[in-house]
This record gives C-alpha cells, structure tokens and sequence, in this order.
C-alpha cells in the first residue's frame, strides 16, 4: 500500500464527483430536503421529530454512499478501468482506502450541512453533542461506503446494483429500531435485527442523541459498526482480482 | 519498412507452452513464442483469434491454465513489473466524467511520474488541444488516443498495446506507427496487436495467430517468403489455409 496512490486514488473519485455536480448536489440536499419534511410531518408532534430527527441524520450517509459506492465500483468493473488499474503498481487497499477518504470527505459534508440545518433552523434538541451525530454520521457513511462495495461484486447491471437498496437496505431501516422499539418485536424479530449491521449504527445514534450516554453498550455499537466495516472492506477487497478469467 | 540491425540479444517476452482457457473453451493452446528487446513486435490475427487473451495474459491480468510466461526476466504479473509495462486495453479504459488530463495525471501519480511527463505523452499521442475536455464529449478515435496515453505515462521499458489504430483515421494511424517505431528507437519494445494486415509493414516482427495456435512468426519480408506472396493480407489467408488443409 502507498499513501502516493490511495491519494491519488481519493483525488480522481473527488473529481469525478466534482465533474457531476447533479451528484453533488443530491447527495448535499436530499437529506436537507428530507429533514425539513419530517419536521413539517411532525409539527404538531414534536416529540417524534425530537426523537427520530437526530438518529436520521446519522444514517443518511449511510444509505447515500452505499448507493454511490456500489454504482461507482460497478462502472469501474464493467468500464474495464477497474483491470486497468490491477495492471498498475496500485494496491487492493488503496483502491479501497482512497474511495474510503473521498467518499468520507463528502459524507462529513452531507452531515454537516444536515446538522446546521436540523440543529440551527429546525430546532432540533439532542441531549448528546452535536458533533457526535457528525462523528457517527462519517463512520456510518465509510459502513455504508464498505457495504455498497462488497454488493457491487454481485451485480451485473446499475439496475440490478440500484435494487440492492431495497433489498439490502430498507429491511435493516425497518428493523433497527428507528420504527419500533426493539425491546417490542416479536422474537424471531428481534433475533434478525440482533445480526443486523443497522441495529449498531443507529443504537449508537440513539444513545448519543436521545440519551446523551456513552456507555459500554455505546461502546460495544461502536465495534460492531467499525468490524462490520472492517469485514466488509476485507470481502470486498477479496472481490478485486487482478487477475481474472 | 528495412530493418538493418540485427535481431536484439535477450528477448523482452517469452512465452512457453501456454495454455489459456476461458469460458471452458481453449483459447490459447500450447502456445510458444518470444518478442524481441527493442523492437516493433505485431500480433497479427482475425478476431477471436486470441490476441487480446495472450496481451492480458502478458501483462498479468489473466488466470492462465498452464504455462509460463517471462517478462523481462521475470514471471509475468510479478508486483515490480507493473513498473515497467505499460498497456493499453483493447476499449478505451479512461474515465469518462474527467478530462483528459485528469486522467493521465491520476496514471502518472500512481506510477511517481514528473507532472511534466502528461504534457509529454499528451504531444506524443497529439491530443494537448483537447487536454482539458471530459473524455465523454470526445470521438472514439479520440478517446482511443487517451487510453494510448495512459500506457505511455512513466515511460514504461515495455509496450503492450491491444489494436491502438483501429478506427483511427489513416494519417493518424502513420503518425501513431511513426511514434511506435520511435518509441522502439530509444529502446522501448513494443507489442501492438492489430486485425488489420496493411499494418504489419509497419513492424520489424510479425507473430500471425489463428485460433490460439502461431500461423507465422519472423519479419514482414521472411512471412512473404514463406507463403510466397507478397501481398501480407494474401500471405495470411495463404498461410490459414495451408495451416487447415
């Protein structure tokens, strides 16, 4: 691994980026957009807003970059830039790594901007620090991030990469607890969220925002968010042949 | 074209019973051959034929049954190899949401080339009007020059270049083969596949490949000779026909 090529690597996804500013800037608004909309949903019941707002903030990114990620892979697989580069004296890992520092670099901005939006306009209240959501919000993007990479391997077509959002994603939404609390789901439930990525993630949100605790259970969140991305990255680097059939 | 110097020493590529299967189908079989230092080698051959099989073979990227394959001295694929050979994919391989030189500076950071040598390439592949433009909103030809340019970064010692004048227009193309022979002149060797027969005057070397197995090897003038035509395009079908009856 070279820090001269995971830079480099980190530049030219930025540029790409910088060269689709549509991209740019749904990935920017949406969440803006989508936060406001809560809040006018829950006017009159503050009290909601109050308590899915901040966890929300957290997993935009999230959901963003699994999308950008496993699409951007998928173009770099089916493009053939993607052989070209294992041709290189570039490493599996900074490949990796340099989507890992761009698509970071963007997640912050998405949360941040989210942040200023939600916590100076919209009055949203956490008990925990701002700058926790901020935090869980760039370690939850680089999961998100880790996971749309891992998925791009089995997928063909954009179609088929765009339709591992619903499959991959929605259910975990549903199940982490954002809806309903964990502790009410029937068994069976509650054992699949138990093996859930997302139920971490967004605990972790819970506790900083809601609860404004960092306890060992915060903790525990924390490792399973950051080894499930681990993990993810080690599968999704073992999906990167240089040489192929 | 008369090439008075004698063939070069040791050779830049050798390859030794390789056995290449894709798909479940033999592609390449059994398949021997070397590529002299410092000299224009041309991969001659119908499509399908396997050109672009043994050119992905050479540079590493290809799962190989059997077979071994040196490259300048060392196994092909080796880490310290992707160095020293530059390669040019049979479809363009460039991002096509960056501009040109955008993307010749993300190949030159990855190789620790001078900034100064994507100017370079860019004059040498006659592009440095079009240097700033997004590699979309180029012709085909046009973006084929790109991707030349990309295996020319770092001045790799060797060439291999998969149908690099196919599409282009013809001034174009002797340009390029000027390049090429130039190239071969400072002591690059290069390997550069082609369908087209008019092109193989243009090489001091001449490797005619059918269906995975060698048809001809030696220069223009001894390929001549051996099937007793002079026109290379008859010489090619002669030897096809000699080779199936």
């Amino acid at each position: 691994m070279s820090f001269r090529a995971t830079f480099a690597t980190a530049v030219r996804v930025l540029n790409q980026l910088r060269r689709d500013p549509r991209t740019l800037a749904l990935l920017l608004f949406v969440p803006v957009l989508l936060v406001f909309l809560l809040e006018q949903l829950f006017a009159d019941r503050r009290v909601i807003f109050q308590q899915i707002g901040g966890p929300l903030l957290g997993l935009f990114p999230l959901i963003a970059m699994f999308l950008v990620t496993s699409i951007t892979m998928l173009r770099e697989r089916v493009s053939g830039t993607l052989e070209r580069l294992m041709a290189l004296p570039l490493a599996k890992l900074d490949i990796l790594a340099g989507y890992a520092i761009a698509f970071g670099f963007v997640a912050a901005l998405q949360a941040i901007l989210v942040s200023i939006v939600a916590f100076g306009f919209l009055g949203l209240d956490t008990q925990g620090p701002s700058w926790a959501v901020v935090l869980l919000a760039v370690s939850n993007a680089i999961l998100g991030m880790s996971l749309g990479l891992f998925v791009s391997a089995f997928a063909r077509t954009e179609f088929q990469a765009i339709q591992f959002m619903p499959a991959f994603i929605l259910p975990q939404i549903l199940l982490c607890g954002l809806f309903t609390p964990r502790s009410q789901m029937a068994g069976w439930m509650r054992g699949v969220s138990d093996a859930l990525p997302f139920t971490y993630a967004y605990d972790a949100l819970h506790r900083a925002t809601k609860l404004g605790v960092f306890d060992e259970r915060f903790a525990l969140d924390l490792s399973v968010t950051i080894g499930v991305t681990v993990l993810a990255l080690a599968l999704g680097a073992s999906t990167l042949r240089r040489r192929t059939g | 074209m008369i090439d008075y110097r004698p063939m070069a020493a040791a050779p830049s590529i050798v390859v030794e019973n390789l056995r290449i299967r894709r798909g479940g189908v033999i592609v390449l079989d059994e398949l021997s051959l070397s590529v002299a230092a410092g000299r224009v080698t041309g991969l001659l051959g119908p499509s399908g034929s396997g050109k672009t099989t043994l050119m992905r073979a050479i540079v590493g990227v290809q799962i190989v049954e059997s077979g071994t394959i040196a490259v300048l001295d060392e196994p092909a694929g080796t880490p310290s190899l992707r160095w020293k050979v530059g390669y040019m994919t049979q479809n363009p391989a460039v991002y096509g949401d960056l501009t040109v030189r955008e993307n010749l500076r993300y190949f030159a950071r990855i190789l620790d080339a001078a900034p100064e040598s994507v100017d370079e390439v860019l004059e040498t592949v006659d592009m440095t009007p079009f240097a700033g433009r997004v590699v979309n909103k180029l012709s085909g030809g046009q973006r084929a020059r790109v991707s030349l340019a990309t295996a020319l970064v770092g001045s790799p010692e060797l060439l291999v270049l998969d149908e690099p004048t196919v599409g282009l227009d013809p001034v174009l193309r002797r340009d390029l083969w000027k390049t090429f022979n130039d190239l071969a002149e400072q002591g690059k060797t290069l390997l550069v596949s082609s369908h087209v027969m008019d092109e193989a005057d243009h090489c001091h070397d001449l490797l005619l490949l059918r269906e995975g197995t060698l048809v001809a090897t030696g220069t223009p003038a001894s390929v001549r000779k051996q099937s007793g035509r002079r026109d290379l395009d008859e010489a090619f079908l002669a030897l096809i026909k000699e080779e199936v009856a």
